[in-house]
């Protein structure tokens, strides 16, 4: 009887209507149970077992704490955007302000900007290893780490500082020379602060990226679960840490917890990006 | 006046030439320290060999089951991940409720934020127990890495190819109206496949991201360097291999670690290359 039901309901729509538009509910539906089920069994799981002893200042193989690896991770996380920012800031600005249209450099260069952004993080990893940790000498260290992040997201801030830089009017740029302002000062004054958002936007992914990494810190920052009191130093980021936890197979609860920081800090920074976003696209 | 012009002009190119510069030296250490132990191995013998015996003597270095592994892992994730994708984004650009799509679309893009470590500790405390309770054996296999990566790549498949099909032409879809078809096929008949080349960009960038991923895979996979026998067997990707070893490798079991990422390289810029190849074809 209710086969008879769902028939009538459809009835005067073709079947194949029918199925297509189920296929797209039900593809849709999967992706996001997938995604609520990872955020959610994440934060009910581990909200619990947040304790105050996984945030205390020294890290013991009792405690456990998170704490020296959240302060490294904004460490690294500064240090890697302080080169990275202006580097892939810069590039954008040469590639649209300077270059000329169709140069072969700038077709070159977007090459090389995709290949970068290609290269699997462990490769990353591996190369931060033979060039920073061992052909220069610099050890297992945070800034082997910090330099190594900072050749990977480079390819991302720079394309977004291309297309926010890009969907920056030209007549302001005209504008600007009208009133007798040079090239530098137009790029400065008129078309850096008009992209800005797009530009913080892209920055604050980057933030992300370099959250969540793993693999390629493994082999230049190390794993020494402490704050680092200089650049030379070991130490390991969040998302080692959690790592570490998880592989030992022992400390479920303490990575549970891990997670939680590292999935709320996720959120919260593609929250903010959105925001910017947004303000970005309403002015 | 004329030179701080001239200066900025020279210190925005000089930024511009170092990404030029960063591929150069990456190419450079990875071919130095890999290149000579795999010609030392015989590039044949590395890339064919299926027996992964690093530490015994003599030691022997095969990499045939770590490459058929990426290439299962990564085809078995596109099979699942693909079409629940491309499904989803027709979904986000043609179908979804305004209302839904404001509340959706920040949930794709937290998706793709999610550290690799979270996904893979997830792999670790769902997927694997439930695979060792459906079929058996210890849960650490292949189809958990396939399972878990099909969902890592879906935000990348998705996001590119809604845009891909939001860039098509509102006329495309109207016509298709216009001669009596539905909605629904409108946008699967017309809008999707004149969307094929974005699609494409995005099956592809979704291929190198399972092929790269490493974190997600070495927590699920069980990590056995064998070539697996079934999808419920445990075996080891290139991008594993790296990293189980690295920490204890010395000599010519580093520079074989060292070739296994050459391999990864290679593998991943050929497949950016044809891609690009295709699009400047297609663009034409």
């Amino acid at each position: 009887m209710a086969l008879v039901n769902i028939l009538r309901f459809f009835k005067g729509r073709k079947p194949m209507d029918i199925a297509l538009t189920a296929l797209v509910w039900i593809c849709a539906a999967v992706t996001f149970i997938a995604l609520l089920s990872i955020i959610g069994h994440i934060l009910y799981m581990g909200v619990g077992h947040l304790s105050p002893e996984l945030f205390e200042l020294v890290y013991t193989s009792d405690n456990l704490s998170m704490l020296p690896a959240i302060i490294t991770t904004i460490q690294i996380t500064g240090l890697a955007l302080l080169i990275a920012g202006p580097l892939g800031i810069f590039t954008g600005i040469y590639l649209v302000e300077y270059a000329s249209r169709g140069s072969k450099f700038v077709g070159l260069i977007r090459i090389m900007a995709e290949t970068l952004a290609g290269i699997p993080s462990i490769v990353y990893g591996l190369f931060g290893m033979l060039f920073f940790v061992i052909f220069l000498g610099f050890g297992f260290s945070i800034i082997a780490g910090v330099l190594t992040l900072s050749i990977m997201i480079l390819p991302l801030i720079m394309r977004t500082t291309e297309e926010a830089l890009k969907s920056v009017p030209d007549s302001y740029r005209e504008g600007s020379y009208g009133l007798g302002a040079g090239k530098l000062r137009t790029v400065f004054r008129i078309a850096l602060p008009s992209a800005a958002p797009g530009i913080l936007a892209g920055i604050i992914l980057a933030t992300g990226r370099i959250v969540g990494e793993t693999a390629a810190l493994l082999f230049t920052a190390g794993s020494v679960p402490r704050i680092p009191e200089n650049l030379s130093d070991s130490a390991r980021t969040l998302a080692v840490h959690m790592y570490a936890l998880s592989s030992e197979g022992l400390h479920t609860s303490q990575a549970y917890a891990t997670a939680v920081v590292l999935l709320v800090t996720v959120i919260f920074l593609n929250a903010v990006s959105r925001l910017i976003a947004k303000r970005f696209t309403k002015g | 006046m004329k030179f701080r012009e001239q200066g900025m002009k020279a210190v925005f190119l000089i930024c511009a030439a170092s990404s030029v510069v960063f591929v150069f030296l990456i190419c450079l250490f990875l071919f130095i320290n890999g290149i000579p132990p795999m010609l030392e191995l015989g590039v044949v013998n590395f890339l064919t060999g299926t027996n992964w015996r690093p530490t015994s003597t003599p030691p022997s270095f095969g990499l045939l089951p770590m490459i058929i592994t990426s290439f299962i892992t990564t085809a078995g994730a596109l099979v699942l991940g693909v079409p629940v994708g491309i499904c989803t984004a027709v979904f986000m650009a043609r179908v979804c409720p305004k209302p839904l799509y404001r509340a959706l679309k920040p949930a794709i893009d937290l998706l793709a934020g999610i550290p690799s470590v979270v996904y893979g500790f997830f792999g670790l405390v769902i997927i694997v127990p439930m695979i060792r309770d459906i079929f058996g054996g210890r849960g650490f296999s292949v189809l958990a890495a396939i399972v878990l990566l099909s969902i890592m790549i879906l935000p990348t498949v998705i996001s590119i190819s809604e845009a891909a099909l939001r860039a098509v032409p509102e006329t495309y879809y109207e016509g298709a109206l216009a001669l009596g078809s539905s909605h629904i096929r409108s946008a699967f008949f017309v809008v999707l496949p004149a969307a094929k080349s974005g699609i494409l960009a995005s099956v592809v960038l979704g291929m190198g991201r399972a092929l790269g991923e490493t974190m997600a895979v070495v927590m699920l996979a069980g990590n056995q360097p064998r070539i697996p026998g079934s999808l419920l067997e445990g075996a080891r990707s290139l991008t594993a291999n790296i990293v189980l070893e690295m920490a204890y490798a010395t000599d010519i079991h580093r520079d074989a670690l060292v070739a296994t990422a050459i391999v990864l390289f290679v593998m991943i810029l050929t497949i950016n290359l044809t891609f690009s190849f295709f699009i400047r074809r297609g663009g034409r």
